[in-house]
């Protein structure tokens, strides 16, 4: 085997070698020190994030096992940037609450192996990495949803998601044993060419995307959402939400467009219904809630119908659109959870209600508020509505009208609740119980700006679309 | 940079420069500039398409073309003919008028101003684009400013208002979306490229089934906006709670985007689609224009009163549209124009004495004359011209409206003219009846509160908004004469 070959695995041995530095700094840092070793880490992270962009060949190791290409280089980029801006994010809340707890780089490592699994979870070329990836990424999570040990709602939290998550995996592979045995093979590349649709491999897909369901939380997968953001820390939170979602949506994208094509009849079907109902129990679950965690919990899975508006159509345009909309979703949600962050760390308030009058006592938050919301629910010149607006062109393309109208419908639902929170924010005066004025921290702040301009530039520029377009039409034949 | 793309330009830039403002006066002064400006151009433009038009015989004038999203062949399209000119300079017009209506905004007066000129940017944006993504774009952008405009600075139940306004304008423009998808995805049905550019997409011969499912969803898309019933609900709440300069520019432009949003794209890329459907919604506008007189006549607050009379006098505009022939279109288009001109100056006036008297219930007003000459003065004038006045510009509008109808010797169209032609005493019932209580009899109003005569910043807004009225009433002759010579590419589409 060429040594070179491995060197497409740059991404997973560069996490690897930085969750081990990080590791050795902890061990010989003193308790005065560990504030410096957040910092320390975010640089060494973005610079990691820095050198992801720099092009790679494309091409596949260990006998298929692990495969890597363009699409996927760039999604991995993607999701640095994510995990970048949250680090930033979540900086302060680690130096104030958690560095005393000393547990603060455990965080980060933490954080950092599940996104390693998230990275071999994409590149998985068979069944077996997929999985073990995927209990990569969820296993360390589950840890840091537990995080606040202060915190009865936190722990209760983390056990709700490991057990839930345990199952779902339990699923997923029961799933993945009854497909291998009706193909004998567990390589992607083998798979496509012997499945065909036969009672056992319906049953088996049906088992296998109950699986990943729980990871994009579908409705009716989605149970543990709202508990689970709602106790867990903001930061893991909203990476639930923005990363941990993002890579499943791909995987499954993968998986669906070039391992699962043959059964496409199916589960073409499958996704019609899970569509609607994620949609529409989503978005009426998001009207009533009042605590900001559970609010943007019950608006992701929402998100998440949307984005299941890609899979409609099997070809380029599905695969561009779903990348490109997992992309400005990620920052738009990280734009609304990091001022939710923000404040939840100056004040520790977290309720709808607190926010009235947020503009004339913090005008800048609530803008940058209104900005993420404004983005979420899909209105221009914001790049939640290009995104939102060629998901849909995707499922019209294949002739789903009646999709894409009930999607409009339920958009405009969708931005009844999110023109609540722009409404306690900007119409409501402020009083004596409202948010005073606070400074954001400097990290608080870039966190908050690259989430902002992704917001305003990822769409109206579209050279980036194009690219992705590029990119993903290689992607089919794989 | 191009003679179009500048009205976007301005606009935008002028948003940057409100940021960097400080107080009232500032941020007064820099929108004035840039609203100014934009006047000044608008003017520019109607004598420069003049110039062109005498040697340029296409349907667009001013044409540029830059690919904006490769694969799905969106473009930024922009082009202009008399039509989109004149609404234009009606846009820019009322919108400088605004800002000296406005001039006493005291709370949060640079977010009051951004907030105006980001929809007065979508407005022009919507008004020169000729690739359906784009006009899609900037028809949002239009929309969602008016919640933040009539939340924050509105009064009554404002909140209420704005939300109900907002989702019903967004659930439109969703189901406008999706007709915008089945006329793109339908572009290619002769073998060539899915185009959004609608001067290519009438080339093309979209598949009977497609029109007819799909007219429907554009058409109500854009007619919501035009206050179609039974979609205008969302009007009269939202102009009574809105600010003054805000139901200034929703009234007497945003909503005008319904009518030519209609006329530039359901009707000229789905032509047989419009006919299949003609009768239906012919019965729905002339329902409007009816109702929307009949609700006003009901409504005791001034500012229901001329919501509901939008709701009847827009309802003509869709009436004349869906008439489809070559006078009651023009007629179509020139009372967008008055009514424009007309509604904006009601709401501005209705403004100034809502701002002396804080009561907007005419049981309460009387003999406003005696005290308020000036405003008085153009109350009447104006009210004159709502109900048709020759030598105004509403005699214009409806004149061609109705000749234009007349047309038509099938007893379905005769029998809803007829019923059309009756809100003419029904608009003549409300207005005289307003203006004979609240203007003249005995002297009456709220006590206690200071009745100043107009300023000059409110005379110099209703003058700008009065000068067009009585020019078009004067000499209607080029303004018909620019409108006809455009709308016969359209017209040919349907005939």
């Amino acid at each position: 085997m060429d040594w070179n070959s491995l060197l497409l695995m740059r991404y997973e041995l560069g996490l690897l070698v930085l969750i081990l530095l990080l590791v050795i700094f902890e061990i010989f840092s003193g308790k005065k020190q560990k504030g410096g070793l957040i910092n320390l880490s975010i640089i060494l992270f973005a610079i990691f994030t820095a050198i992801g962009f720099i092009p790679l060949e494309e091409g596949s190791i260990f006998g298929g096992m692990f495969r890597t290409n363009d699409m996927l280089h760039f999604f991995k980029g993607t999701l640095n940037v994510g995990v970048l801006i949250l680090l930033l994010q979540s900086a302060d809340w680690l130096k104030d609450k958690v560095v005393d707890q000393n547990k603060s780089s455990e965080f980060i490592v933490l954080l950092f192996s599940s996104l390693l699994g998230m990275y071999f979870m994409i590149s998985a070329g068979d069944f077996l990495m997929f999985y073990i990836g995927l209990e990569l990424a969820t296993l360390p999570v589950a840890a840091l949803v537990a995080y606040d040990t202060m915190k009865r709602d936190s722990a209760e939290a983390g056990v709700k998601y490991i057990l839930s998550s345990a199952l779902a995996s339990g699923t997923a592979i029961f799933g993945i044993s009854l497909l291998y045995a009706t193909t004998g093979t567990i390589y992607f590349d083998a798979f496509a060419d012997v499945i065909s649709i036969s009672n056992l491999s319906v049953l088996g897909f049906v088992f296998f995307i109950s699986g990943l369901g729980f990871k994009i939380s579908l409705v009716p997968f989605h149970f543990w959402t709202a508990d689970v953001y709602e106790g867990a820390p903001i930061p893991v939170a909203s990476y639930l939400s923005v990363i941990s979602k993002g890579a499943a949506v791909i995987i499954l994208m993968i998986i669906m467009f070039t391992v699962m094509k043959p059964l496409m009849p199916v589960w073409n079907k499958i996704f019609y219904i899970l569509i609607i109902s994620t949609m529409a129990i989503g978005n009426l679950f998001a009207l009533r809630q009042k605590n900001m965690k559970r609010f943007l919990a019950f608006s992701s899975i929402a998100q998440a119908g949307f984005i299941l508006l890609g899979f409609m159509s099997v070809d380029t345009l599905g695969v561009t659109t779903i990348i490109y909309f997992v992309a400005i979703y990620i920052f738009s949600n990280l734009g609304a959870f990091g001022v939710v962050q923000a404040i939840s760390n100056a004040t520790g308030k977290e309720s709808m209600n607190d926010y009235k009058g947020l503009y004339r006592t913090n005008p800048k938050l609530s803008l940058i508020m209104m900005l993420a919301l404004f983005s979420l629910a899909g209105i221009p010149p914001l790049a939640g509505f290009f995104g939102k607006f060629f998901l849909y062109a995707a499922a019209a393309s294949k002739g789903y009208y009646f999709l894409v109208f009930i999607g409009v419908v339920m958009a405009t639902i969708s931005l009844y609740y999110y023109l609540l929170v722009v409404k306690e924010m900007f119409l409501t005066k402020n009083d004596e119980t409202s948010i005073p004025y606070f400074e954001s921290r400097p990290l608080m702040k870039i966190g908050l700006i690259i989430a902002s301009i992704g917001i305003l530039v990822v769409g109206l520029y579209s050279p980036l679309y194009d690219y992705i377009y590029n990119i993903s039409s290689s992607f089919l034949n794989l | 940079m191009d003679i179009l793309t500048l009205f976007v330009v301005v606009p935008v830039l002028t948003v940057f420069a409100l940021i960097f403002t400080k107080d009232l006066k500032q941020s007064r002064v820099v929108a004035l500039i840039g609203m100014a400006v934009q006047l000044a151009m608008s003017i520019n433009l109607v004598f420069a398409y003049l110039k062109e038009r005498a040697v340029n015989d296409s349907i667009m004038l001013f044409t540029k073309d830059a690919m904006w999203f490769e694969t799905f062949n969106i473009h930024y399209s922009i082009g202009v003919d008399a039509i989109s000119v004149l609404m234009i300079l009606l846009t820019s017009t009322v919108v400088f008028a605004g800002i000296f209506i406005s001039w006493k905004i005291n709370d949060l007066p640079k977010e009051f101003f951004i907030s105006l000129i980001i929809l007065s940017t979508g407005v022009f944006g919507f008004f020169i684009s000729l690739d359906m993504f784009t006009m899609f774009v900037f028809y949002e952008i239009a929309v969602i400013p008016m919640y933040l405009l009539i939340g924050i600075w509105g009064s009554g139940p404002k909140e209420d208002s704005a939300m109900k306004l907002t989702l019903m304008l967004m659930g439109a423009s969703a189901l406008l979306s999706v007709g915008i998808f089945g006329i793109y995805f339908n572009s290619g049905a002769d073998g060539g490229p899915l185009t959004f550019n609608i001067l290519e997409i009438a080339q093309v011969n979209i598949p009977l089934e497609a029109q007819k499912l799909f007219f429907p969803l554009v058409f109500v898309g854009f007619a919501v906006l035009g206050a179609l019933f039974p979609f205008h609900t969302w009007s009269p709440s939202g102009h009574a709670s809105a600010p003054t300069a805000v139901s200034m520019l929703h009234a007497g432009v945003l909503m005008k985007l319904g009518g030519y949003g209609v006329f530039r794209i359901a009707m000229y890329l789905l032509p047989e689609g419009a006919l299949h459907w003609n009768d239906f919604f012919l019965v729905l506008a002339a329902i409007g224009v009816v109702y929307g007189g009949m609700g006003a006549i009901m409504q005791k607050d001034l500012k229901y009163i001329n919501a509901y009379a939008s709701v009847s006098h827009l309802g003509l505009v869709l009436f004349a549209l869906l008439m489809i022939n070559k006078v009651s279109w023009t007629g179509a288009i020139i009372q967008s124009l008055s009514h424009g001109l007309l509604t904006a100056l009601f709401f501005a006036l209705i403004g100034m004495v809502y701002g002396r008297t804080h009561t907007r219930d005419i049981a309460k007003l009387g003999g406003l004359m005696k005290i308020l000459p000036f405003i008085g003065a153009v109350y009447v004038i104006t009210g004159l011209a709502y109900l048709g006045l020759p030598g105004f510009s509403g005699f214009v509008a409806e004149m061609n409206i109705f000749v234009g109808a007349f047309q038509h010797d099938d007893t379905f169209r005769r029998v809803l003219t007829v019923l059309v032609v009756s809100s003419i005493v029904v608009t003549a019932v409300y207005i005289l009846r307003m203006i004979g209580k609240i203007m003249m009899g005995p002297l009456e109003y709220p006590k206690g509160v200071e009745m100043p005569t107009a300023a000059w910043y409110e005379k110099v807004g209703l003058a700008i908004l009065m000068i067009p009225v009585v020019m078009i009433g004067v000499m209607p002759f080029g303004v018909t004469e620019m409108i006809k010579e455009s709308i016969q590419p359209f017209l040919e589409r349907l005939l």
